[in-house]
């Protein structure tokens, strides 16, 4: 009994204390992105990295839901012969729910992996060290940059996926199942208020946050191997989709 | 001058450095021998503050680096070079820009300086016209030359050698330790080498210390080093499995 005690503390020592380590490690991201010279060069680098390469699979993934939404959305409204409200079913889920989550789910797999896999890889190679050896704080070098980058492109990347899936419920409602245009377009008019696009930009910028934070904070203290490289690649993907989810769930609890 | 005193570092349960006490010679190569494993580059990450010691110091001109600010430990830094076993160079930049990184990062150099001097250590190190090239593009002994022009490149008043000739031919190896002595000669600083090719390092060594059960042994002058009766250095220069020196 005492020997399971010890463990359970153990553990829950281990991880209160590597959860400290990630909030110092967060805070000194932030404190150095806004300590001169500015890194403005690899800003503009990263927002290439983590949103223009996004954009494709940001798109492809956007219309799809937005075409499965329709689909869904005309099924169950017809139950109650609601079929004109599909606009505004699909925009409001699209705006405050599945957009920020889904692009964030797609900027974790596309980029928030290669950030970790790439710190990772430069920890097992020393170029961390290198850095530190070079009197360059690798923190304000490989993190703030991505951080800022994640939190001008997350919302961007967010506002496109809703827009797609918007128009892809819209072929799927309008050009498919026979749904009114004026009504679609109406009805998202009416529904759709300032404070849900507050509310999914809160949330994207939010998402975006934790996935370089997440990713740059595991590759960054990978263990100096190929193993450990995976390791913390699959480690900062599955932590990310978790703290999305679960972010996700007090923001909209808070928000709603 | 570089102190290192009483030094101690673990690794969980595993006890690398169990009081290593050296001194650095200011415009002398010193070089560290030991087994594989020994902890040779664990005390050399500790003399650029890479590592902190579980307990001990480590003084560069009598301040003690273990106890210093980031602000000033981040200065102290900029009196070191460093090439790394692996040369650790950033791969997503040509071999110029590393070269250049240091200069454009830490000083304010005008970009036409920074050509030149980039330009000047290339040549100096024989990779003259590969400026273009990435680390990815060269081979083993190219991007230890790169390494070495980049932890040149800022003047440094020391200069730490992780296993430079590691993985290398014999004939690559003895030209990176010629580039080494030449370089040495050039410029003045203070080199640390940290090395398992003997007799091939005695050639480019002032002094030769070796690092065994986590101790310094033994440091003498590279010539009376090899001369040397103490049992620790007669098992390592005669590669013998039985000794004094603990061998898995």
């Amino acid at each position: 009994m005492l020997f399971l005690i010890r463990q359970i503390g153990g553990f829950t020592l281990r991880q209160l204390l590597e959860m400290g380590r990630m909030f110092l490690f967060l805070l000194s991201a932030f404190a150095l992105a806004f300590r001169p010279p500015a890194k403005l060069r690899l800003i503009v680098y990263h927002l290439k990295t983590v949103g223009v390469d996004s954009l494709s699979v940001v798109i492809l993934s956007g219309f799809f839901t937005g075409m499965v939404m329709g689909f869904q959305g005309y099924y169950s409204l017809r139950k109650f012969n609601a079929e004109s409200w599909l606009g505004s079913a699909a925009a409001l889920g699209l705006i405050r729910e599945l957009g920020p989550v889904l692009s964030a789910f797609m900027v974790t797999g596309r980029t928030g992996s290669a950030m970790a896999a790439e710190l990772g890889t430069m920890r097992a190679t020393e170029q961390i060290d290198a850095l530190y050896s070079m009197a360059i704080n690798p923190i304000k070098y490989l993190v703030s940059p991505r951080i800022i980058a994640s939190l001008i492109a997350m919302p961007l990347l967010t506002a496109i996926f809703d827009v797609v899936g918007i128009y892809g419920a819209y072929l799927i409602g309008v050009g498919l199942l026979g749904v009114s245009s004026g009504s679609y377009i109406a009805g998202m008019e009416s529904a759709v208020i300032f404070h849900d696009i507050y509310s999914g930009f809160l949330k994207s910028l939010s998402f975006g946050l934790i996935i370089t934070w997440v990713c740059c904070y595991k590759g960054f203290h990978a263990p100096p191997m190929a193993t450990g490289v995976s390791q913390a690649t699959t480690e900062s993907v599955v932590l990310s989709f978790v703290l999305v989810l679960v972010w996700d769930y007090f923001l909209t609890s808070i928000m709603l | 001058m570089i102190r290192v005193v009483n030094l101690h570092k673990s690794f969980g349960n595993q006890k690398v450095l169990k009081g290593v006490n050296l001194e650095f010679v200011s415009g002398k190569i010193t070089t560290i021998v030991g087994t594989s494993g020994c902890g040779k580059t664990v005390l050399l990450k500790h003399l650029n503050a890479l590592l902190l010691p579980d307990a001990g110091e480590v003084f560069v001109d009598n301040m003690d680096i273990t106890k210093l600010r980031q602000k000033e430990l981040y200065e102290m830094r900029g009196r070191f070079g460093v090439l790394f076993q692996g040369a650790a160079l950033l791969d997503s930049m040509s071999i110029f820009d590393n070269v250049a990184f240091p200069l454009r990062e830490k000083t304010k150099t005008s970009e036409a300086d920074i050509r030149k001097k980039v330009d000047n250590r290339l040549e100096q190190v024989g990779l003259e016209g590969m400026g273009y090239k990435f680390p990815a593009e060269l081979s083993g002994g190219m991007r230890k030359r790169a390494g070495l022009a980049r932890a040149l490149a800022t003047d440094p008043e020391i200069v730490l050698f992780d296993e430079p000739t590691t993985g290398l031919d014999p004939i690559l190896a003895s030209s990176i330790h010629q580039l080494i002595a030449r370089t040495q000669r050039t410029f003045g600083f203070t080199g640390v080498v940290v090395s398992h090719t003997i007799p091939q390092v005695f050639d480019i060594s002032d002094y030769v210390a070796i690092l065994a059960n986590g101790v310094i042994e033994e440091v003498k002058p590279a010539k009376e080093f090899q001369q040397s009766q103490n049992p620790v250095v007669q098992q390592f220069i005669r590669g013998e499995t039985e000794g004094p020196i603990q061998v898995l």
